[in-house]
């Protein structure tokens, strides 16, 4: 592995690790500010129950995500010094913000965790919901300087200098719109499957139980309703993309040969040698439509993108099959959800074994087709760390051994992974102890060698 | 003007990272020195705020890389290895102390959080001093091909760079203590605080002396450059000055003032610090240097960043200062 690779997959790998804690910290506080309003108006304990037991694991995950997220900040000099040299002063606008945005957060999480009998009730309701809000700006910032990466602007390059910096232009720049839309539903997406799979898995054992099935309600509502929202900002997201980056496009879709009309290839085995898409399924005219909103528009192939600036085909077009199949199949479970829901006669299939199972295995949906979303945006603009600017191989650090940095960051987060998930069984093997509405009797344990005993279990 | 007012508010940002950020590292110092007995005190104390506490760092962070994005490229590659030791040190206090502070309950298992939460506590100071150490120092080379060992590890492993550490890691324990003495409930406890700022005060003097003598040592004359300004040598004279001060109300247990002496004195220690810097970011072994001045960003960026600055300063320090009242009042 040379430096350069090494320094991908580190970043590729911090990224996508962070990503996945950035996106509890913007969906929960909004499932909690949910729970606990609805507490507010109506006094039934499951649902303060739910808030304080989901803010104690989000108070967890939180701050892996702010030690993940510096992580990011250091990684950003650390492997790609040429890359902020340039790119510093002109994005930073966004990450300043984000700052900003940051220390609103942390400050509304301290009262909003610790605060329970120190603030007034709406006060702590008002600072859960601070704590959601600033977090979806944070997310919104960054993706806006992402969106710059993909679309630079706020400059003039001129004989590899960058001149007349405006950072307003930059951080409005031509990605940054569609991505951070679909990007905010995506979190919401995510986190709701996540946890309503969760919550349903522990269901299947114990039906009656009021706390789980209020959970995976509240947590499927908010993924289900995002879930309908991915396939429309993914398509704007994507006429996006084909007007500009059409390298990313065609890779994307695997379309190595400029097409009028153009037909959508789905699924397949890319071939690069042949240039030709092996076992794949193809509609005519789809692509054209999807594209550019017109059946016979020209959709420009890799054979039209000089070789050297050709993005990795083969990992962008399965990237992008994996994310739109589990969107598919997560706007499948939506429909169905909303469906049984809107009738008392088919209310009760939502605590059917099989319906419980279902959303059970699609617990990881939402989480794969987002870090498969972000590998299609990332890899796809490949060669170019700035499209079009600046190459990734002209912006990595001239430090030798990044190799084991990589192996090193790879090693620790595997250990911290590992140990999460054993937090985290612990937190769910006691919440029926902990919570009134999470068992039958309505009692509260709390002593040590109980709890010492159902962690044995 | 734009460029000092930034400079001002990420020095404040540091100077709250030292003083907020130090006593949350300090805590972790402390708990290693007096065991068990601690824990608890310490939990409570920085649970609420270390999230917030930890911004100061980013903000620092953000404002070098947004406002003088070549400081930040030249450091992150010359001080590569100390920055990834901080990085790791970080990675594991943050995530030790959560996970064993919003565990169900306490087992056996915290053994393991206790033991990287004191460790990192200790480690990632150190690592941040070293690295100033290697800012100051100037023995950072421009030229990337003169060899790894000269490049990559000389600039920051040296004696006086380990000093630097040492005094970083000393500086924010007593920090720390100082603290701790206003939170810790039990008298035995408070006994042990007050017993261990006065003497990492004794040390820090001592080691601060040794600082300079070492500095001397390697070829960097700071206690000349300290001397030579007014406003250093000023600080000099006020931060010894404060030292029988802030033992009398330690004796006297006036944690307010105690607090404000010892926050007062830090400030004092930083500003004379900066006034022997100044404009100097980053010095290197050829005798030039990377200034605030010749490495700053554009005025439109500046013009940007003054905003983002004034905008969070309004909204930020009142709720600060609110999650702090909240957290000071008993209940
Ligand atoms: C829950 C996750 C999720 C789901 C179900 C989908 N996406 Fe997505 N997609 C993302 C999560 C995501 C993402 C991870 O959030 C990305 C990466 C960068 C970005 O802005 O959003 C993304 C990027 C992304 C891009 C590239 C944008 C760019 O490079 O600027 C396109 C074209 C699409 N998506 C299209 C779709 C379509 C047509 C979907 C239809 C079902 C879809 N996505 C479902
Ligand atoms: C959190 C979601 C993100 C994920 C999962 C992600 C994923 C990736 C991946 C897979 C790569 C490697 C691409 C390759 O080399 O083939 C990469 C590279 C990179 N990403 Fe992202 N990315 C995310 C968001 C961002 C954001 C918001 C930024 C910037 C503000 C960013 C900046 C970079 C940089 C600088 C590189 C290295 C240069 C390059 O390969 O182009 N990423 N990321
Ligand atoms: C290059 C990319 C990125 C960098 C440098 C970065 C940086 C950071 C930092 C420093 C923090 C910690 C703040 C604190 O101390 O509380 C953080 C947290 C966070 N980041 Fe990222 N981030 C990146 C990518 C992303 C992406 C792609 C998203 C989402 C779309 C995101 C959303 C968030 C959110 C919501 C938090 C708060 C999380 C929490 O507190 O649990 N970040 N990030």
């Amino acid at each position: 592995m040379d430096v350069l690779t090494a320094a991908r997959m580190q970043m590729a790998f911090s990224l996508g690790w962070h990503i996945i804690f950035a996106c509890i910290g913007m969906a929960m506080p909004f499932f909690m500010a949910y729970t606990e309003w609805k507490w507010l108006k109506t006094g039934e304990q499951v649902y303060l129950d739910l808030t304080k037991a989901w803010s104690k694991g989000v108070a967890i995950f939180f701050a892996v995500g702010a030690v993940s997220g510096t992580v990011l900040a250091f990684e950003l000099g650390l492997l790609w010094p040429g890359f902020m040299e340039h790119a510093g002063d002109i994005i930073g606008m966004p990450f300043s913000w984000e700052g900003s945005a940051f220390f609103m957060e942390a400050i509304a999480l301290g009262i909003f965790l610790y605060g329970w009998n120190r603030v007034n009730k709406w006060m702590h309701w008002v600072s859960g919901l601070v704590v959601g809000i600033s977090g979806v700006l944070s997310g919104i910032f960054v993706v806006a300087a992402n969106g710059w990466m993909n679309s630079p602007s706020g400059f003039d390059y001129v004989n590899g200098e960058f001149t007349n910096i405006d950072p307003v232009a930059a951080m409005f720049n031509d990605a940054w719109f569609t991505q951070a839309l679909h990007m905010t539903f995506a979190a919401f997406c995510a986190t709701g499957f996540a946890v309503a799979g969760v919550h349903a898995i522990l269901l299947l054992k114990d039906k009656d139980n009021l706390f789980h099935r209020k959970a995976t309600q509240v947590a499927l509502l908010f993924g289900a309703i995002a879930a309908l929202a991915m396939p429309i900002t993914g398509d704007i997201a994507a006429k996006d993309v084909a007007k500009r980056q059409p390298a990313k496009l065609a890779a994307m879709e695997a379309l190595y040969h400029t097409e009028r009309p153009a037909s959508l290839i789905i699924g397949g085995i890319p071939n690069d040698e042949r240039q030709e898409v092996d076992y794949a399924l193809r509609i005519p005219y789809a692509l054209s439509f999807l594209a550019h909103g017109d059946f016979n528009a020209e959709v420009i192939g890799l054979d039209q993108i000089p070789d050297d600036e050709e993005p990795p085909v083969l990992i962008t077009h399965l990237a992008f099959q994996i994310m739109i199949g589990c969107g598919g199949l997560m706007l499948l479970i939506a429909l169905a959800f909303f469906w049984f829901s809107s009738s008392a006669k088919r209310r009760p299939i939502l605590l059917r074994n099989w319906w419980l199972k279902l959303i059970g295995l699609a617990t990881p949906l939402g989480f794969i087709a987002l870090e498969a979303g972000w590998t299609v945006t990332e890899v796809g603009r490949q060669p170019w760390i700035i499209y079009e600017v600046m190459r990734t191989k002209d912006a990595v650090t001239p430090v030798p051994g990044i190799q084991y940095s990589f192996i090193m960051i790879l090693a620790i987060y595997t250990l911290l992974t590992l140990v999460l998930i054993f937090l985290m069984r612990r937190q769910i093997k006691t919440v029926s102890l902990l919570y009134a509405s999470a068992n039958k009797e309505g009692k509260v344990v709390k002593d040590k060698a109980t709890l010492e005993a159902a962690l044995k279990e | 003007m734009m460029v000092e007012f930034v400079m001002l508010v990420m020095g404040v940002a540091l100077f709250f990272y030292t003083v907020l950020g130090g006593a949350d590292f300090g805590a972790g110092i402390i708990e290693m020195l007096t065991g068990e007995r601690s824990i608890r005190t310490i939990s409570k104390a920085i649970a609420p705020v270390w999230e917030a506490n930890h911004v100061w760092l980013i903000l620092v962070l953000v404002v070098i890389f947004n406002g003088f994005p070549k400081v930040f490229s030249t450091m992150s590659i010359m001080l590569h290895i100390p920055l990834l030791l901080v990085l790791v040190g970080m990675i594991f206090r943050g995530t030790a102390f959560t996970f064993r502070h919003y565990d169900v309950i306490e087992d056996s298992s915290h053994r393991y959080y206790h033991f990287c939460f004191r460790a990192s506590s200790l480690l990632t100071p150190f690592f941040l001093g070293m690295t100033l150490g290697a800012v100051i120092l100037g023995r950072i080379s421009p030229d990337l091909n003169a060899g790894f060992y000269a490049v990559f590890i000389a600039p920051w492993l040296n004696a006086f760079c380990i000093g630097m550490g040492l005094f970083t890691t000393l500086l924010f324990s007593y920090v720390s203590a100082v603290f701790l003495i206003g939170e810790v409930e039990t008298e035995e406890g408070r006994q042990i605080m007050i017993t261990y700022s006065k003497r990492s005060l004794i040390a820090l003097m001592l080691l601060g002396a040794l600082i300079m003598a070492l500095a001397e040592w390697s070829g960097l004359a700071l206690f000349q450059q300290f001397l030579a300004q007014p406003i250093s040598l000023a600080t000099i004279i006020l931060a010894t000055l404060l030292i029988p001060l802030i033992f009398r109300t330690i004796e006297k247990r006036q944690i307010n003032t105690m607090r404000v002496l010892v926050g007062g004195q830090v400030a004092v220690i930083f500003i004379g610090w900066a006034a022997v810097q100044f404009p100097d970011f980053i010095r290197f072994n050829d005798g030039t240097a990377l200034t605030i001045y010749n490495t700053a960003a554009g005025a439109a960026t500046f013009r940007q960043l003054v905003i983002a600055l004034t905008v969070g300063v309004l909204i930020i320090l009142p709720a600060f200062f609110y999650l702090f009242k909240v957290f000071k009042q008993k209940v």
